[in-house]
């Protein structure tokens, strides 16, 4: 760009045939640019949507004529009394006037611009004018869902649960991805096979008896059926970990162990610190799973909802959103905030090892 | 020989003994580091598996404590019911079409999505991958209160769109039985960030060489896209299917919480696991609701030998993947 700008006009013939090209490069960026955007739109259409909803107040959801942002009525105050807005059809287009009385076929009006002309009437059917409405978000429902809920509550339950569970599972899943990487196990590979198998297996298979179980335990109606299998490591995670593990030079490890450095220093000085990238991603697909049950925390949890984590506490929520559209849609928020907030503060680190994993591979 | 060992792992004179004592020794490590998941697959997961078959063939009901004396063995009794049970084919029927719409949709659309971010053209690529990831963190539970408002039939904003672009019926989702299945297929959708992220990092995996020597050959994107990018990352693809087919004969929490315990309208929401949490739930039928847990079992491990059984003539390994 500066190149041209100082050579002047004299370079023309020898930028021409690089012009086009850059010329074509921006169409094509902002082509591809403009697609996201649009596809990105229609994926984000659903979060404005409930931000917009809980933000209205419900009388809104149901008025004809009124936008979809969260607004109010516009009204011109005279003499201590609000008068309604309209937009009202004159012959050059229209003009927003202060209804005064409305009748059926003509209305009192106002000219809010011009307050001395007094009461005039304006022939017409007020029904068919378009109301003003002026931009207004509402907090009620906020506050309504907040004192019908306990939050906090539920909060701190969900970040217990997911956190005890993601420490659980980061301890038991680093064991033994590193037990299948880097040491001689006989029968390794069926071993491999049966725990990748298990990825397939279906909860509904296992839920049964291990209620059985749990309940002879006197476990149900606590968080030990959500926490302990946690410590026994599961296939999906593992099988991540593994696959990041592979990926480090046995190198370093084995001139480890010359030096006399026993598997779980290995494991501590040289593999974990290497591996950033694969545990962090492990740590928030974990927390974010656990943050999402439903299924299990219903079956174990049955009644006790002082342990409900907020997943299974707003569950009724979705049911009364025909009636209380805003409230359930205020709840919503609350409830994907915090996760979100989460994944905002993580996603660099988090992006940057998906990254890396993929790269490095 | 175990007090013997380190003495022999110095002394290179005799390889045999040298090699098997230090063997054995990483040998017990590896088994030891093993254990979380060795207990956790035998107490969590066979055992329970094998008691949901010999459960088949009882009566036990979840309200009386477990013990001898409170259920039966009834035989097959519980299986004669599962040919008769009204809801079991239409529960079937909900759950496969779910899977038939969900899981090419589940691998189409994170892979386009992958394509478009992966672009070098696309500029703020990396917001792009924060905020298509961003609706995978969404509780389902605060996903399905959003899909219940943004599909609703009067007030939802996407019949609002389809009226605008001037179709006048939109369908009534989650309202009409023909639509509320498809309607969740929509739901499920809008989570396409792991499979997004996953294919990403596999596109980025792929050697820009074999890009540069197709370049060199004459080959254009299309032809890149099918013989380079599609065959490199075939193994994440089947994963990514695999991860889908398992979701799919397992999906039901929306719809239990949007269609209610019967799956409303008219049980186009009764999801066959749903039907399987309603018996052994809250009607308390462990024995019965056995078998269709044995059922959703035996339908995923079929399903899943199938996809392996086309996977090996169909997925790309590179060299020495599945060895360590």
């Amino acid at each position: 760009m500066t190149r041209t700008s100082i050579s002047g006009g004299t370079s023309a013939t020898p930028t021409s045939s690089r012009l086009p090209f850059k010329v074509r490069e921006v169409l094509a960026r902002l082509g591809v640019t403009g697609l996201g955007l649009l596809v990105l739109a229609i994926f984000l259409l659903p979060l404005a949507y409930v931000l917009i909803t809980s933000l209205k107040l419900d009388t809104q959801m149901t008025t004809i004529g009124a936008p979809l942002w969260p607004a109010k009525p516009a009204t011109f105050s005279y003499q201590g009394q609000e008068y309604p807005l309209y937009e009202v059809p004159i012959e050059t287009g229209t003009q927003r006037l202060a209804m005064v009385k409305p009748y059926r076929e003509n209305s009192d009006m106002m000219d809010p611009a011009h307050p001395e002309q007094g009461v005039f009437n304006v022939k017409g059917r007020w029904r068919t004018w378009q109301a003003v409405y002026v931009f207004s978000p509402n907090l009620k429902n906020f506050t309504d869902a907040w004192s019908q809920v306990n939050f906090t509550r539920l909060f701190r339950n969900s970040f217990l649960l997911a956190g005890i569970s993601t420490i659980g599972t980061l301890f038991a899943c680093i064991l033994v991805a590193y037990g299948f990487t880097r040491f001689p196990i006989p029968g390794k590979n069926i071993l491999f096979v049966i725990l990748i198998a298990t990825i397939v297996l279906p909860p509904q298979a296992t839920i049964i008896p291990l209620y059985i179980l749990f309940n002879k335990l006197g476990w149900t109606g606590s968080w030990l059926p959500l926490l302990v299998p946690a410590f026994f490591a599961n296939a999906y995670d593992v099988f991540l970990l593994r696959q990041y593990f592979m990926s480090i030079p046995k190198e370093l490890d084995e001139a480890a162990m010359i030096d006399g450095a026993n598997p779980i220093q290995i494991l501590v000085s040289i593999i974990i610190p290497q591996a950033g990238p694969a545990i962090t991603a492990v740590t928030i697909f974990h927390f974010f799973f656990v943050w999402n049950q439903y299924f299990e925390p219903l079956v174990y949890l049955i009644g006790k909802t002082k342990l409900y984590p907020i997943s299974v506490g707003i569950g009724a929520f979705v049911t009364t959103f025909s009636t209380f559209p805003g409230r359930s849609a205020a709840t919503a928020v609350l409830t994907l905030l915090l996760p979100a907030v989460i994944f905002f503060l993580a996603q660099r680190q988090f992006m940057q090892g998906i990254v890396v994993t993929g790269v490095e591979k | 020989m175990s007090s013997t060992d380190v003495n022999a792992s110095r002394s290179s004179v005799l390889p045999r003994p040298r090699l098997s004592a230090n063997a054995r020794r990483q040998r017990r490590w590896g088994i030891l580091f093993l254990l979380p998941w060795l207990i956790g697959f035998f107490a969590f997961q066979l055992l329970p598996i094998l008691f949901t078959i010999f459960l088949s063939f009882t009566n036990y009901s979840g309200g009386r404590e477990f013990k001898p004396g409170n259920f039966d063995m009834v035989g097959l009794a519980n299986f004669q019911r599962l040919a008769t049970d009204p809801d079991v084919l239409p529960s079937m029927g909900v759950t496969l079409k779910f899977a038939l719409i969900g899981i090419p949709l589940g691998l189409i659309v994170p892979l386009g999505i992958a394509l478009l971010v992966n672009s070098k053209r696309l500029i703020g690529s990396n917001v792009f991958r924060t905020l298509f990831y961003l609706p995978s963190v969404i509780p389902v539970v605060a996903g399905s209160i959003i899909f219940g408002g943004v599909l609703n039939a009067q007030s939802g904003w996407l019949n609002l769109s389809l009226q605008a672009i001037g179709i006048t019926n939109p369908p009534r989702w989650f309202t009409d039985p023909t639509w509320a299945g498809f309607a969740l297929n929509l739901l499920a959708i809008w989570a396409v960030g792991n499979g997004m992220i996953i294919l990403l990092a596999s596109l980025q995996g792929v050697p820009t060489e074999l890009y540069e020597a197709a370049t060199v050959d004459g080959a254009g994107p299309i032809k890149k896209f099918f013989y380079i990018t599609i065959p490199m990352i075939s193994p994440v693809i089947f994963y990514n299917v695999t991860i889908g087919l398992i979701g799919a004969f397992q999906f039901f929490v929306p719809a239990l919480l949007i269609g209610g315990i019967n799956g409303d309208p008219q049980k186009s929401l009764l999801f066959f696991p749903m039907h399987f949490y309603r018996t052994a739930f809250p009607l308390s039928q462990m024995g019965y609701g056995s078998v269709l847990a044995l059922v959703i079992f035996v339908v995923t491990m079929a399903a899943t030998a199938v996809l392996f059984f086309f996977a090996q003539r169909l997925v790309y390994y590179a060299s020495g993947e599945l060895n360590s």
